[in-house]
């Protein structure tokens, strides 16, 4: 609750929207991405470029329009829900059309200043998308099949086309916010129990069958998926990775070795040192300490979100802060879980901390929205 | 659309619950999170640290410099120079095909060696140097360095590289070095890492393999910090090696080039020997071969030149070949019946010419017959059958083991390649390795130096020696190894009778200085270094019944290959003995007129530590030494010039 807030009774306007911005989230925000312009900093051997600097523009735009989108009436975002997700879907088919191939997947869009990534784009407007349909369907319905399937489709169409890229990571991200806020809108919790128990249950026959007459894979397949679960029996492909980044960030210690002396990062003995494994250089330049810390800043802007989708009765801001609450979660969940060895290689950046431009604008344009709906929350009316 | 309150209610508690379950889980995540990098980073930070290092610190070798080897006057024999070779980074050169033909048109480039290179260089990663051309000159050297700009990831650099400026001098006895080859390795059980360093030099053959033990060294090694793909970084401390320890010889450099130059021309050895201390002065083997030519990797067909050359210049002949000693055996066969007391130096033997030893006919070299002859006179003119005689009555196993007090038929203990063991046969060993019973036939071939008995030219020097001082004087090759005397060779009392022996010696001074000797003619005159020997010439055909019916076809007459050895041994001065020579010059005909000139010779050029007055020569023959002497003086300059005649 910002601080503010006691002597106000009705929704601030003009430039007074600035002062009734989630501050503290602002700040954590800022906070976690100086460590990473300190961290960019660092791989590039101290110098600002090729990384440091062109973040920090980036940053500096992104809180722009951060700020413009937080401005906006959250209502305007509500109804132009559908709009966006539309556009998104379309942008995500011309990838499949005209999409340049870059590390191997099709998943960007030139667009001269900056290459849009519509699966990035995808996140959010999911995102907005499901805020708004439940924002809009009567309690009563929620649990009704039919409506139940709506959001399914919803979901699972945006999934198909980013898992055709192929960008497995995020359409696991998709998936996951996508149900998580179908979750939170109140779906009867017998869905999730039957999807999950379904899941399990296809995972443990496609094993079970291995081996067997009604074996459901083809051995080469299994063997992929054995290389995706554990790396280390692909010493010099994958494994070479995922053990040099447990070497770097095991190698930290409480304290780390120091700013600009971990010799794994600076030596290129890790893999994407300034994308998906920065965390392994801050880990073993800082040690453990270092490490917390960011994760300990993360936990705080999750509890911040969480907060202030708590403290609104508005049903399409609550929904949509708890979407954006969930999609940073799992990045920076499941980009750790993957450098620390617990989760197998796919490629999502440590959030807000990885070089990388339209991850971070969309996470502002998110975080924007956030704002936006603490800033128009419908106050308590004296009557 | 505008909901009631109450149902907004309803929902905004369901989503309060599931929300804090929600948030709750994501906290429990982050929490494992925080653990598991607990557990990384603290509890098995020391493992993972220890890993890190050994991904970062590389440990490289630096290669030691081989000791050096010097003569017994401190004259270099083997060194180590610097070579250049022209090496070339990939990453650095751009364009390589350009660059390269560049190069070609400066330096000349060997295609072979180029192919190698381009096909290290697209295996190898791009930064690291690949050898274009190896022992390149000075001048193609500069060349390169001066046009240094327009030859981008060029760069000439400098290693040690081993050059023996003897040349065919010392080859056979200094071996040679080369590169380690895989071959080796597989020879050696657990090899040191050293060798594995690209193109280090070890010792192939002579004493640069036997010894390589000292003159190798030991290897530093430096840490370096790497990267990923392996670039050096930075080098984090290094320590030095321990250089090869420098071998002094015993051997005279010049001494031994004046030999192989008297040598030339022949397939023959000799060797000079300290009789005080075994020294070996001079160890030669001609022809002989330029050992720079292996260390720099010879070609096909300069290999061929000398693999198919009938002088066999690759064998060590002093060493490692063994000859039937001859008439140069006889001193042991009547040292032997002396030292048993049968014979007294004064017995005589009738010598007609033969002798019939059970049902067979063995000549004496002289149809006609000696006569009557004593010890003195046998040995003189070589008479055989008085050795004949002698044998019969002091049976092979004696004589064999007189042979084996002289060093014939046992393996000097040298720092060379294949030291020959000779052979001086007894009846045991004639039932082990033929399976069949000494006959006394082959005891009166063994009495004169045929048959069986096989000997050395290093084994023939070392029993002159024996002979000369009555000690068991052992060769030595190594006089000290970093400054560090190494024991001689003097020997202990052979513990024969002296009496004997000098009657042996006197017999020897007779064949050099007699009238009648049968190496009268090659004699030294000057008083002080008065010259005992023996002259000795070995069959290597039998001589058929028919053949000596109708006249024993001369030397001169005969293919080369068929023709005898020509054999001689001895010592000077008599009085007090300095140097054993013994020479052998292969299918050379007569050792009184092939060999014994040139042991002289030898024998000269020692006594005086260079070119001798011709003084010391008979007068008829100074006028043929005098040229022979400006010959040699003038093909090896080395050698010393002619003194001006002081008599």
């Amino acid at each position: 609750m910002s601080y503010l807030e006691h002597n106000l009774r009705s929704t601030p306007s003009g430039m007074r929207k600035i002062l009734h911005m989630n501050w503290p989230l602002t700040l954590l925000l800022i906070s976690v991405a100086g460590v990473g312009f300190l961290m960019l900093y660092s791989v590039a051997g101290g110098s600002f470029t090729p990384w440091a600097e062109p973040q920090m523009k980036r940053f500096a735009l992104g809180l722009a329009v951060m700020t413009v989108v937080a401005m906006v009436p959250i209502w305007f975002w509500r109804n132009m829900a559908v709009v966006a997700y539309g556009l998104t879907v379309l942008l995500l088919i011309m990838v499949e059309a005209f999409g340049t191939v870059g590390m191997g997947a099709q998943r960007w869009i030139d667009l001269g200043f900056m290459r849009l990534q519509p699966s990035e784009l995808m996140k959010i407007t999911l995102v907005m998308l499901l805020a708004a349909y439940y924002d809009w369907l009567p309690a009563k319905k929620t649990s009704r099949p039919f409506w139940v399937l709506i959001p399914v489709v919803m979901i699972l169409f945006p999934t198909f086309l980013v898992l055709r890229q192929p960008d497995l990571g995020t359409s696991i991200l998709l998936i996951t916010a996508g149900g998580g806020l179908m979750f939170l809108a109140g779906v009867h919790w017998a869905y999730f129990a039957v999807v999950i128990a379904a899941g399990a249950g296809l995972v443990t026959a496609v094993f079970q069958s291995r081996g067997t007459d009604w074996q459901l894979l083809k051995d080469y397949q299994y063997r992929r998926i054995d290389t995706f679960l554990d790396p280390s029996s692909d010493p010099l492909g994958a494994g070479y990775h995922i053990t040099q980044s447990k070497i770097a960030l095991g190698s930290g210690g409480w304290t780390g070795r120091g700013f600009m002396q971990g010799t794994q990062s600076r030596l290129n003995f890790l893999p994407e040192k300034h994308t998906d494994f920065i965390f392994t250089t801050l880990a073993e330049e800082f040690g453990f300490v270092g490490g917390f810390s960011l994760l300990t800043l993360y936990a705080l802007i999750i509890v911040f979100c969480i907060a202030t989708a708590l403290a609104t009765r508005d049903r399409f801001s609550s929904l949509v802060t708890f979407g954006v609450a969930i999609n940073f979660f799992l990045f920076f969940a499941v980009n750790m879980s993957m450098v620390m060895g617990l989760a197998p290689v796919v490629g999502v950046p440590l959030p807000m901390v990885s070089y990388g431009g339209s991850a971070m604008l969309v996470l502002m344009v998110a975080f924007g929205i956030v704002h936006s709906a603490h800033i128009h929350r419908p106050r308590q009316q004296t009557r | 659309m505008r909901r009631n309150p109450k149902e907004l209610d309803v929902l905004h508690r369901t989503m309060s619950r599931r929300a804090a379950l929600l948030g709750g889980a994501q906290l429990v995540f982050v929490g494992a999170l925080g653990l598991r990098m607990r557990y990384m980073q603290v509890d098995q930070a020391d493992q993972f640290r220890m890993l890190a290092e050994e991904n970062r610190i590389n440990i490289r070798l630096i290669p030691p410099d081989r000791g050096e080897l010097f003569d017994r006057n401190g004259k270099i024999v083997a060194r180590n120079s610097p070579s250049y070779r022209i090496i070339i980074v990939r990453e650095d050169a751009g364009e390589v095909d350009k660059v390269i033909a560049d190069l070609s048109r400066l330096v000349r480039l060997d295609e072979e060696d180029l192919n190698r290179a381009l096909t290290e260089m697209r295996r190898s990663a791009p930064f690291l140097p690949v050898t274009l051309a190896d022992q390149v000159s000075w001048e193609d050297i500069s060349k390169v360095a001066v046009n240094a700009p327009a030859l981008p990831g060029i760069t000439p650099e400098v290693g040690l590289t081993r050059v023996y400026p003897r040349g065919a001098d010392l080859a056979h006895v200094v071996g040679y070095v080369g590169p380690v080859s895989d071959y080796d390795l597989s020879q050696i059980e657990d090899p040191e890492p050293v060798l594995r360093i690209p193109r280090f030099q070890i010792g192939k053959v002579g004493l640069e393999a036997k010894r390589e033990d000292v003159l190798r060294g030991f290897a530093g090694a430096k840490r370096v910090e790497v990267n990923a793909t392996g670039r050096v970084m930075r080098e984090l401390d290094r320590r030095e090696g321990v250089s090869g320890a420098d071998l002094q010889l015993t051997i005279d450099a010049d001494l031994q080039a004046y030999v192989q130059a008297r040598l030339s021309g022949e397939s023959a050895a000799a060797v000079v020997m300290d009789c005080e201390t075994g020294d070996l002065r001079a160890i030669c083997s001609a022809p002989s071969f330029d050992p720079n030519l292996f260390v720099r990797g010879i070609s096909v067909a300069d290999y061929r030149g000398l693999t198919e050359d009938p002088y066999r210049p690759l064998a060590n002949k002093s060493v490692q070949g063994t000859y039937p000693p001859g008439s140069t055996f006889k001193m042991i066969t009547a040292l032997a019946a002396l030292e048993d007391g049968l014979v007294g130096p004064d017995d005589t033997v009738w010598c007609p010419g033969h002798l019939e030893v059970s049902g067979r006919r063995f000549h004496c070299w002289k149809r006609a017959g000696h006569g009557h002859v004593d010890l003195l006179n046998s040995l003189k003119q070589s008479c055989d059958v008085y050795y004949y005689d002698l044998a019969m009555k002091v049976g092979i196993d004696k004589i064999s083991a007189m042979a084996k007090r002289f060093g014939i038929g046992v393996r000097h203990d040298l720092p060379m390649s294949a030291v020959a063991e000779g052979l001086a046969p007894d009846r045991a060993w004639k039932e082990r390795v033929h399976g069949d019973v000494w006959r006394v036939g082959d005891t009166a071939n063994a009495s004169i130096g045929q048959g069986f008995m096989l000997a050395s030219p290093l084994q023939l020097a070392v029993m002159s020696a024996r002979i000369a001082t009555g000690r068991a004087v052992a060769p030595r090759l190594v006089k000290s190894i970093d400054g560090i005397e190494e024991p001689d060779g003097a020997g202990e009392p052979l513990g024969l009778n002296e009496n004997n022996l000098r009657k042996v010696r006197r017999a020897m001074f007779a064949v050099s200085n007699d009238r009648r000797g049968t190496g009268y003619r090659s004699r030294i005159i000057e008083d002080s270094m008065r010259m005992a020997g023996k002259t000795g010439t070995s069959q290597v055909r039998n001589i058929t019944k028919a053949e000596r019916a109708a006249g024993v076809i001369s030397n001169a007459d005969l293919p080369w290959e068929r023709r005898d050895h020509a054999l001689f041994v001895s010592f000077a001065p008599v009085e007090n003995p300095r140097f054993a020579v013994s020479v052998i010059v292969e299918h050379g005909g007569g050792g009184s007129t092939a060999a014994a000139p040139v042991a002289r010779d030898i024998m000269l050029q020692a006594l005086y530590e260079g070119t001798p007055p011709l003084s010391a020569y008979p007068t008829a023959d100074r006028s043929k030494i005098k040229a022979q002497q400006e010959r040699l003086h003038r093909e090896r300059p080395e050698i010393g010039a002619p003194v001006s005649d002081r008599a």
